[in-house]
């Protein structure tokens, strides 16, 4: 009848995108005729931030505030082909598509202010305020939207652009194994703290300390959201859910949510989170996708804590308090592992 | 809760002073959202639209014998049903759409089923209820069979086979029934190792648990289309995969989701699409096909199972010299996603560390079961439970504290891989150190001066001389000749150095889509590369989809598809001579050209593998 504190940790890395490549993303860009501009998309937004994120990538390589940016996505008829958001890889395929289409949107754009400013357009620099400017002669310059509204009426030109992203499909040796599975990686490591009840098995998660490193945050906050979000997730998937919880038995089968455990969102551990960026080369702005490996972390981290805490290890996933009482009924009892280092005795 | 941005760590490697990026901008969406006016899928409301509901298998494994639907047909409200042979392409799988695997699954089972939950036949009535009284009236004689539900049980010679297009209950990768990883020798290795340590972790399946569950609405078009509002993941994965089950050109679907109400890669199998779309095809009005909580749960596919063994051994000082890894994904019944999970997964392997010998086995199993697809950390999340337990038994064994154990394994940059590419970019130390900061977590002076971007040796960053075996060939295991699922002794010695090209992002078709080298806001060496040399190399030629086009079934005599630009031939160092371990009778590998721009094998066994290319029926 003790509550015992445990300690553990778990650190991994995560592949961005599809792997084996051959997961393309296409992305258009025009602007209307007084300068804002329409990324058009075939993206998923799972609530994940997907339109959010190409919005400030699109207006990031425009060189536009984000405010004349918009983006329209999932339409088969309007929108070119994306594979799908999934595997990690919406941020790193499709903004890279994003900055395409844009960057070529941009060059038509200079293009024109710089007829109508008669310079050369490689003497020309956004202000990200909606202006064009002589390089170091900033009172020299034209608005964006005049720039469009003369390249549509005056000058006959399109500011659009195209873009497709896509890592080279390739394949797998197979007798050695050897591939080209993606092109970057993401990275976290946390430590977990957490008590275990040895009379009722009960695993109460504590607290999180984490570092995640994501290439690039592009969006702090939406950053933010995902690591919170799937740490809750991966704390849940260590303690709660399964759809088989006598696997690979067929009993038990969890039919809604009355049944399939969760944790609400009054049960969000306290998490504080350090977030690491070392821009991947391909990526865009250097931004990986925080998405999938934020919750991965969390699960072997939880069980070498709850080992830490009574001695028993549950290598079985979810950890539930009927497999931490048959551990500690097979231990004679709970036998709390070395306090570690830096750990309140 | 808190949050820091630790920009002092690898700052010289960005610029921080972008104008919207790294800014915590609202989202486009958020208005909406907020105020509950955001429109998902099944806020498209159509005058007279009809509800589908499926008939699904009570048993597990179950034969056919007869259907009765006449009394349903006469119920109040319906309208239509719906067969197996209303289908008209009705036997597909998923990654076909990038030619990968077999078509195993039909929309609708017709003689078999094969895990409790497979629908057999669909009914569309008036209203949901109507639909469900219908469902429950249909009349179904069940022989039933025997079943399987344990992936090791399901790989024995005697076990029920499961799905006929992979008879041995395996999927095949190349020649063999699982899909291997060797670099160096692990089982040489294990010899000089100072502790073994072994055990065995498994993954129950987990539930997506989306708040909206997997549907579509689908309605006649003007000019002849379909229109279909979707919760898919993936919108052009849903609209191919509804083109090539339906036999319809792809220029007559409109597909229209992108507001999605939770995904966590459950909306990814394209199931729900291709039905609404038949039924707005058989009785020409909107269809709704959405599935309850119950199917959410228990017929949509969960996240997998997954079983794995790893045996590492580590010297005194806790450096892990070899480690081996047998892993079993539980794909269920049919493939969906389970194959690639196969090969996602051993790429992976084995973690982010710099092991100097590593073998693995991974296969996918077929069983009895709810198929298994997507979910978030797919292919990775259960490995990495196990790597990281295993990881901590390891630190015990040795007596050596967690985390200084990672760092001390840890890989770094210019690190070779187990799948034989260089490791760059990397940032496991720096993540590890700053976790144990902030949990007041007191490592040693040595880790807290580690660093991601020194460490490395010619050593690590070799490839070694690696012991290859050709056990686990399709067909074997099921025979009896296959004694065990873990990786077996080397029977021949591929020389040190061999290896391929690396595999990278396609340059831009025009110079002017290139972002200029300034605007990148880190080191990026295409954009610098282009701002030099803008011609780009030119693309491969053998995109997946190209060849998958024209696939033939993968017993005929195909034409070799059109391959990429030549791989770097693999270059071998000079085999190391006489000092080289294994015995004499050990032949030594002729270097054989590493051919990795050849995608998967060919095998769908339909023809024209996707409407959704060509808008036509390929032959």
């Amino acid at each position: 009848m003790t509550i015992h504190t445990g300690r553990g940790f778990a650190c991994i890395n995560y592949p961005i995108g599809m792997n084996l490549g051959g997961d393309p993303s296409q992305a258009l860009v025009h602007s209307t005729p007084d300068g804002k501009f329409m990324v058009t998309l075939s993206a998923i937004d799972l609530g994940q931030g997907m339109k959010s994120v190409c919005r400030q990538i699109a207006a990031e390589a425009l060189g536009v505030p984000i405010e004349d940016v918009y983006v329209d996505t999932a339409d088969s008829d309007t929108g070119p082909h994306d594979m799908g958001s999934f595997a990690s890889r919406g941020t790193h395929r499709m903004g890279n598509a994003v900055i395409r289409a844009s960057s070529e949107a941009r060059a038509q754009m200079m293009e024109a202010a710089a007829e109508e400013l008669e310079v050369s357009a490689a003497d020309l620099d956004t202000d990200g305020r909606g202006n064009i400017q002589v390089k170091g002669a900033p009172s020299k310059m034209i608005t964006v939207a005049d720039t469009a509204i003369a390249a549509q009426f005056k000058q006959g030109r399109t500011l659009s652009g195209r873009g497709i992203f896509l890592i080279e499909p390739s394949g797998v040796d197979w007798d050695t194994g050897e591939m080209s599975p993606v092109t970057t990686y993401a990275h976290a490591a946390l430590v977990i703290d957490l008590t275990v009840d040895d009379e009722t098995g009960e695993v109460e998660v504590k607290h999180i300390n984490s570092a995640y490193e994501v290439g690039r945050a592009l969006n702090p906050k939406l950053v933010e959201q995902q690591l919170i979000g799937g740490a809750w997730m991966g704390v849940s998937h260590a303690l709660y859910e399964t759809t088989e919880p006598y696997y690979p038995a067929r009993d038990h089968l969890p039919q809604d949510f009355n049944t399939y455990l969760m944790p609400g969102p009054g049960e969000t551990v306290p998490h504080d989170i350090a977030v690491l960026e070392r821009p991947a080369a391909d990526a865009p702005y250097g931004g990986k996708g925080p998405g999938e490996m934020c919750a991965n972390p969390v699960l072997p981290a939880i069980a070498n804590a709850v080992y830490n805490a009574v001695g028993v290890r549950v290598d079985k996933l979810p950890i539930t308090p009927e497999k931490i009482l048959r551990g500690l009924q097979a231990n004679g009892g709970a036998k709390p592992g070395p306090r570690q280092p830096g750990t309140p005795q | 809760m808190s949050i820091e941005f630790r920009k002092d760590l690898f700052a010289d490697e960005r610029d921080d002073n972008l104008n919207e990026i790294g800014k915590p901008k609202q989202r486009q969406d958020i208005g909406g959202h907020v105020r509950g006016r955001t429109a998902y899928y099944d806020d498209h409301l159509f005058d007279g639209l009809l509800h589908m509901r499926c008939l699904r298998s009570p048993h597990h494994h179950a034969r056919i014998r007869s259907v009765d639907s006449g009394a349903a047909e006469r119920m109040p409200g319906v309208r239509r049903v719906v067969h197996p042979s209303d289908v008209p392409n009705n036997l597909n799988t998923l990654l076909s759409l990038i030619g990968f695997g077999k078509d195993d699954e039909q929309l609708l089972s017709d003689q078999v089923v094969r895990y409790m939950g497979e629908p057999i036949l669909a009914i569309i009535a008036d209203t949901e209820a109507q639909a469900r009284a219908a469902c429950a009236a249909v009349r179904v004689d069940w022989e039933v069979l025997p079943h399987v539900l344990d992936v090791e049980e399901a790989i024995a010679p005697a076990a029920p086979s499961v799905n006929p297009a992979y008879a041995n209950n395996t999927f095949d990768y190349g020649p063999y029934d699982h899909v291997k990883l060797r670099f160096g020798d692990a089982q040489a290795a294990f010899a000089q190792a100072d502790h073994i340590v072994e055990a065995e972790y498994e993954m129950s399946p987990i539930e997506q648990a989306p708040i909206e569950t997997c549907g579509a609405i689908a309605a006649p078009e003007t000019a002849d289309r379909f229109v279909c509002h979707t919760g898919t993941q993936a919108l052009f994965f849903s609209l191919g995969t509804a083109a090539k089950l339906l036999n319809i050109a792809s220029s007559r679907l409109h597909f229209i989701g992108g507001t999605v109400g939770g995904g966590f890669g459950g909306k990814v199998d394209s199931i729900t699409e291709p039905m609404a779309v038949l039924g707005a095809i058989l009785t020409g009005k909107p269809v709704k096909f959405q599935w309850d909580r119950e199917e959410e749960m228990q017929v949509g596919a969960p996240r997998g199972a997954e079983r794995w063994r790893i045996k590492d051994g580590v010297m005194a000082d806790g450096t892990i010299i070899a480690r081996e890894l047998t892993g079993f994904f539980d794909a269920g019944a049919y493939t969906r996603l389970s194959s690639y999970a196969g090969t996602k997964c051993t790429g992976h392997l084995p973690g982010p560390y710099s092991i100097p010998n590593v073998a693995a086995n991974t296969f996918c199993v077929y069983t009895n079961r709810t198929p298994a697809t997507a979910m978030r950390g797919f292919g990775i999340t259960g490995v990495d439970f196990a790597i990281e337990c295993h990881m901590d038994r390891v630190a015990e064994v040795a007596g050596i504290d967690p985390i200084s154990l990672r760092i001390k394994n840890a890989y770094r940059d210019g690190d070779m891989k187990a799948h034989r590419r260089v490791a760059k970019n990397c940032a496991l130390v720096e993540s590890c150190q700053v976790a144990a900061g902030k949990a007041g977590w007191i490592l040693g002076t040595e880790d807290m001066a580690a660093s991601s971007m020194a460490g490395s040796t010619p050593e690590r960053a070799s490839i070694p001389q690696t012991a290859l075996d050709e056990d686990g060939k399709i067909n074997e295991r099921r025979a009896g000749r296959t004694a065990t699922t873990s990786p077996v002794k080397g029977t021949k010695q591929l020389p040190a150095g061999t290896h391929g090209r690396s595999h990278v992002a396609v340059p831009v078709q025009r110079p002017d889509m290139q972002i200029a080298p300034e605007r990148v806001g880190h080191d990026d060496p295409a954009a610098r590369g282009a701002a030099h040399a803008p011609a780009p190399v030119a693309p491969p030629v053998a995109a997946p989809l190209q060849p998958a086009a024209a696939a033939l079934p993968a017993a005929a005599a195909t034409p070799t598809p059109p391959r990429a630009q030549p791989a770097a031939a693999s270059q071998p160092t000079p085999p190391a001579s006489a000092a080289t371990p294994p015995a004499a009778q050990a032949p030594q590998l002729q270097a054989k050209p590493y051919k990795p721009d050849e995608p998967f094998q060919r095998g769908v066994n339909r023809p024209g593998a996707s409407r959704f290319l060509s808008g036509a029926r390929r032959r």
